[in-house]
């Protein structure tokens, strides 16, 4: 499968800065990396896309010296090389940025920006030196975040920021992204291009993952495709289309990425909502929620649309009608929410979702506990529902007991899909369900979310990715600043239309009852 | 794709080590002491020794299982002595108190067996509001109340004893001396105490609810945990544990002092860790703590028959013990 790395054709006068020759990778009797060929050159950014679990992870650490290739070898300037730890890495001018930011979140951003190689004036740290260099990072990377601030405090775009300054201050000649993109806007997105594009004028060797392909095609001088541990292909700008990557990932044809969608059948509304605030996030929200729809959720990140549902569900105080079959109802925890039939899947399934230390059967029925059991948990009714949900939601895991932080992100989403569905609520409000994780499933979760519709129950989605709304709800509700901008269905359901509304460019009225 | 996962299950499972070290380590250094105390004196495994570690064994460990639930989710209580001592002395003062009006009989006692329930709870319940409602770290909060217990005890003892009323004393006596087929009653009450408590953790959505809180307090309140409430029932039934523990401690010796139970928190947090329950949370195992607790008295009570080391290095052992433990802990989460 393995196909030779079309090397050195996009630039043959650059050396690799970086490469990998032969690497493979196991853990235990698990392989998860074959015999790859990889380099990346001073001056490129090179594009590394794949499914969820094909080995971008791994590849990626094991160049940046947090995981040593069990086979093969790693060349630095022609070299081979063996990292001891990443520091030894991060020595040789190697930085990987993780999603997962690695900051020290009680110290200011100038302290981790310079944490580990702090400028000193004798045997005192010198304030006002990294202060400056600080300062001057930052206005680089056109960030006006104060480096006094505590990193706790900042917002994800500018955490990002400041891991990439950290970078810089250390003078990388590598930077590895991990799917840099992920937690930011489109214009925050926008900025991140810009000083990608201006370090890789500096010469800096840059490699890149994201799962937004129109990212990889715009940005990527060349593009290398894993599948299932294996190199697929590796070609230069412009040789591969969006649609071409896509398959060479999933190694079929993606023709249908959306089901096609379903009208909910005429009826009086399950879930009406009025004039609902919650405070200092929504102001004055109207919509209603029919059998058998999906709503969609459209704004920019900060729009205030994941408060607006939390606040619904129970887990902030907020005040506002709440009529659900026609009967007027308060809930004020999630635990009411849940009574009533109301279930909400949160956009941060690693720190709000799931207990990652732990294996899938207690992830699994956590929020459902109460059905297995009044006093003693019935441990093999919950081994039945975890055999049917791993049928039922396709979860892929190499044993029922390792811990599901070890899952990829797909098959932790769909595990965290069915824990929700496990409480057999009517109305699911599912956030974000497709953040960080891979094309073919996110095919199957939106087919998921298209048989729920089918199925009669209500669904809520809230998505920043514009695809998602357009090609699965039947109604969008656009928010802007916390209020409902507008409401667009039918051929109104369109970017141009939903961008504008996000961004205040059209004022539109705001329907009473759908 | 459930055969998918049953398939790739077998060749996984095959290569995992026969015997996990994180289950089986308490269990075998539980078995170390045994056979080096059956090695260095023959009295070890006779009736009056194994009886006499037991009994010892069963005041922090009655408390050490309540620790497990608080550490399990996440929390901590370094009150446990303080509150065990301040406890002892409410009760005795309570007894004597009543010996006029009830008599020196099983009355009196009764009486002063709930009211020690009833100060555990109130105890219990006072560091469980602070820690939940107040928000304040359970490590500040608890280390106040151990102050505060202790000072406590000294003042109503007025620096000295609170000595049990010698008729009622008598009376109680058979609660920590006597017992049945031969099994004396801390025994009993500790072995009842901790299959409660493994049940409970294991196989409860209380215990369930505990590891969740303890591996991640946002995931279970977005899975509809009442994770307050959780949390104050743990401080609670901690609260009430000291308070049946200090039941069967007070007809040992019918007084209470500033000396009683000190360190005592120490040794139950102590047993808890020894037993594989994870320091910052998220999992707990009552059975380890029960091999934790055993663990920590045998060691004494070796020290204690033979010659070899000084019993006065009992502390420094049972130290390096702790430390092991973790140290084991911690070479498994890096695996």
């Amino acid at each position: 499968m393995a196909a030779p790395a079309a090397s050195a054709a996009s630039n043959p006068v650059a050396a690799p800065v970086l490469a990998l020759a032969g690497v493979g990778r196991a853990f235990g009797p698990v392989e998860v990396l074959f015999d790859i060929d990889f380099d990346l050159k001073a001056g490129e950014v090179h594009a590394l896309i794949g499914e969820n679990g094909a080995g971008k992870s791994t590849l990626m650490k094991i160049m940046a010296g947090y995981l040593a290739p069990t086979r093969g070898e790693v060349l630095l300037d022609g070299a081979p090389v063996t990292f001891a730890s990443s520091e030894e890495a991060e020595e040789r001018g190697i930085v990987l940025i993780h999603q997962e930011f690695n900051l020290a979140r009680q110290l200011s951003v100038e302290q981790n920006i310079f944490l580990g190689r702090e400028l000193k004036r004798g045997p005192f740290l010198d304030h006002r030196a990294m202060r400056e260099r600080a300062l001057a990072l930052l206005a680089e990377l056109e960030t006006p975040v104060d480096p006094a601030a505590i990193v706790a405090d900042i917002s994800v775009p500018e955490k990002q920021m400041v891991e990439i300054a950290k970078a810089l201050s250390r003078r990388a000649r590598v930077i590895i992204m991990d799917e840099p993109t992920a937690v930011l806007t489109r214009k925050e997105a926008e900025v991140l291009f810009r000083q990608i594009e201006r370090l890789r004028a500096a010469g800096t060797a840059i490699l890149y993952t994201s799962h937004k392909l129109d990212e990889v095609a715009r940005l990527a001088d060349r593009v290398t495709v894993l599948r299932d541990g294996r190199h697929v292909v590796t070609a230069p700008r412009g040789a591969l289309s969006e649609d071409a990557m896509a398959e060479a990932m999933v190694g079929r044809e993606l023709s249908h990425l959306f089901p096609p969608k379903v009208e909910p059948a005429p009826g009086p509304p399950v879930l009406a909502v009025e004039s609902f605030s919650v405070e200092g996030f929504a102001e004055d929200v109207s919509f209603t929620l029919a059998r058998g729809e999906v709503l969609g959720f459209a704004g920019l990140v900060g729009s205030g649309r994941t408060e607006l549902m939390e606040g619904l569900v129970g887990l902030r105080p907020a005040r506002g009608r709440v009529t659900l079959a026609g009967r007027p109802v308060r809930i004020r925890s999630l635990e009411e929410a849940r009574r009533a039939g109301i279930a909400y899947l949160t956009e941060d399934r690693k720190e709000r979702g799931l207990l990652l230390g732990q294996p899938m059967r207690p992830n699994l029925t956590l929020l459902a506990l109460a059905r297995f059991g009044c006093f003693l948990i019935d441990r093999k009714a919950e081994e039945r529902a975890l055999d049917k949900a791993i049928a039922e939601f396709d979860i892929r895991a190499p044993t029922r007991d390792i811990p599901v932080g070890n899952l990829s992100g797909g098959n932790q989403q769909k595990l965290l899909l069915a824990k929700t569905m496990l409480a057999e609520p009517d109305i699911v409000i599912i956030d974000e369900p497709t953040r960080g994780i891979d094309i073919g499933t996110k095919q199957q979760i939106y087919g998921f979310v298209q048989r729920l519709a089918a199925a009669g129950k209500s669904i809520i989605l809230v998505s920043s990715e514009m695809a998602e709304i357009i090609g699965l709800a039947t109604r969008v509700c656009v928010m802007r600043a916390g209020r409902l901008a507008g409401v667009v269905s039918g051929a109104d359901i369109n970017e141009d239309t939903i961008v504008r509304l996000a961004m205040g460019l059209e004022a539109r009225r705001v329907e009473g009852n759908g | 794709m459930a055969d998918a996962t049953t398939t790739r299950q077998g060749p996984r499972k095959a290569h995992r080590p026969a015997v996990n070290l994180h289950v089986i380590g308490p269990l075998v250094a539980l078995a170390a002491l045994v056979i080096v105390g059956v090695l260095l004196n023959p009295n070890f495994l006779s009736y009056g020794n194994v009886t006499n570690v037991l009994a010892r064994s069963a005041f922090i460990g009655i408390i050490a299982v309540g620790m497990t639930f608080v550490i399990t989710s996440g929390g901590l209580d370094l009150s446990v002595g303080s509150m065990a001592a301040f406890i002892a002395g409410l009760m005795i003062l309570v007894m004597n108190a009543l010996v006029p009006t009830l008599g020196a009989g099983w009355p009196v006692i009764l009486v002063g067996m709930a009211a020690a329930l009833v100060f555990g709870f109130l105890a219990g319940l006072g560091n469980g509001l602070l820690i939940t409602r107040a928000r304040i770290e359970a490590f500040i909060v608890t280390l106040g109340s151990m102050g505060i217990f202790r000072s406590l005890i000294t003042w109503l003892a007025d620096g000295g004893t609170l000595s049990l009323n010698f008729q009622v004393r008598d009376v109680y006596r058979p609660v920590y001396y006597g017992g049945i087929l031969g099994i004396s009653w801390p025994i009993i009450v500790f072995l009842v105490v901790a299959v409660a408590g493994e049940i409970v953790m294991r196989h409860t959505a209380f215990g369930r609810h505990c590891a969740a809180i303890g591996s991640n307090e946002q995931v279970a309140r977005y899975s509809a945990v009442h994770v307050e409430r959780v949390r104050l029932a743990t401080y609670v039934i901690l609260g009430m544990l000291v308070g049946l523990a200090t039941i069967m401690y007070v007809p040992r010796l019918g007084s209470a002092s500033s000396a009683t139970g000190v360190l005592w928190e120490l040794e139950a947090i102590a047993a808890v860790i020894i037993g594989g329950t994870v320091l910052k949370g998220g999992f707990g195992r009552v059975w380890g703590t029960v091999v934790g607790v055993l663990i920590l008295n045998l060691i004494q009570n070796i020290l204690n028959l033979t010659d070899l080391v000084s019993p006065y290095l009992n502390g420094a052992i049972q130290g390096v013990i702790i430390v092991l433990a973790v140290v084991l802990q911690r070479q498994k989460k890096a695996l």
